[in-house]
């Protein structure tokens, strides 16, 4: 089919994963965190799709588990997104070092 | 030869854009780059012939999950709103994390990884992916797939308990 070589796919993932640990370390904001988790999710699935094309071409492991994260970290989304909101209703702030009153 | 440039455009984009989107002070802008991040993404999948992925990817991370976001980005901020300047003592720790992380990945990718570039032209058909999620055979993922339905239902609940006004 290709000759595009399994470690490019890699690279780039890895890239994209270590850009997403760079934003949530460094942001403030409770959003832009998690858009850099879901940044990471997103390098984890890219490497499952890949090691299954690449390693066992005649089945659908990868690509299954890829498909069940998308699920769950969708999920995971909608939670935190909701927790976000709320805490930004409450406190009118969603930035990590402002917000340290848990008390409603 | 044209599958090659398709994936060196897509992989340009996907780290232009993933560096951008974390470093981009605008948060809706750094919103905008996830979802170009996003799209490039389901570029790959295509390419490496999954399209049922594709899809997936198209339409549960651009479609539902960037609209989730742009909504709660337009409810906690204010346009114009900038971030501000990262601080030396955020940006020294994370910056150091982030490119030691990448220089030993690399480093596992470059000298351990099989050096493999071919692959068989195999895509899985509409009715393999169906068969393999609705069976209970080995290799067969109904109950993930239950599993997953119930994680979302527990999800919708609570979301509203959460987000509700009360």
């Amino acid at each position: 089919m290709s000759n595009i070589p399994l470690a490019a796919y890699l690279v780039i993932s890895a890239i994209m994963f270590f850009a997403g640990v760079y934003g949530f370390l460094s942001r403030r904001n409770m959003l832009t965190i998690l858009m850099s988790l879901e940044l990471m999710l997103n390098a984890a699935d890219i490497n499952f799709v890949v090691f299954n094309k690449y390693l066992f071409p005649g089945q659908l492991e990868g690509h299954f588990f890829a498909l069940f994260a998308i699920g769950v970290s969708a999920a995971e989304t909608a939670i935190a997104i909701a927790i976000i909101i709320n805490i930004y209703r409450n406190l009118k702030n969603i930035y990590v070092d402002e917000v340290n009153k848990m008390k409603f | 030869m044209a599958e090659q440039i398709i994936f060196y455009v897509l992989a340009i984009a996907i780290v232009v854009f993933s560096i951008l989107s974390v470093t981009s002070r605008r948060i809706l802008r750094a919103a905008t780059y996830l979802l170009f991040v996003l799209l490039a993404t389901a570029g790959l999948y295509l390419l490496l012939g999954y399209q049922f992925l594709f899809g997936v990817q198209i339409s549960v991370y651009a479609g539902g999950i960037m609209v989730l976001y742009i909504f709660s980005i337009l409810l906690t901020s204010h346009a114009g709103d900038k971030a501000k300047k990262v601080s030396w003592k955020r940006l020294l720790p994370a910056g150091f994390a982030a490119v030691a992380g990448l220089a030993i990945c690399g480093h596992i990718i470059f000298h351990n990884v099989f050096k493999i570039a071919e692959t068989v032209a195999a895509e899985p058909t509409m009715q393999e992916i169906g068969t393999a999620l609705m069976g209970t055979d080995k290799y067969q993922y109904l109950l993930p797939f239950e599993a997953i339905s119930i994680l979302l239902l527990a999800c919708i609940i609570g979301g509203i308990m959460i987000a509700r006004k009360r």
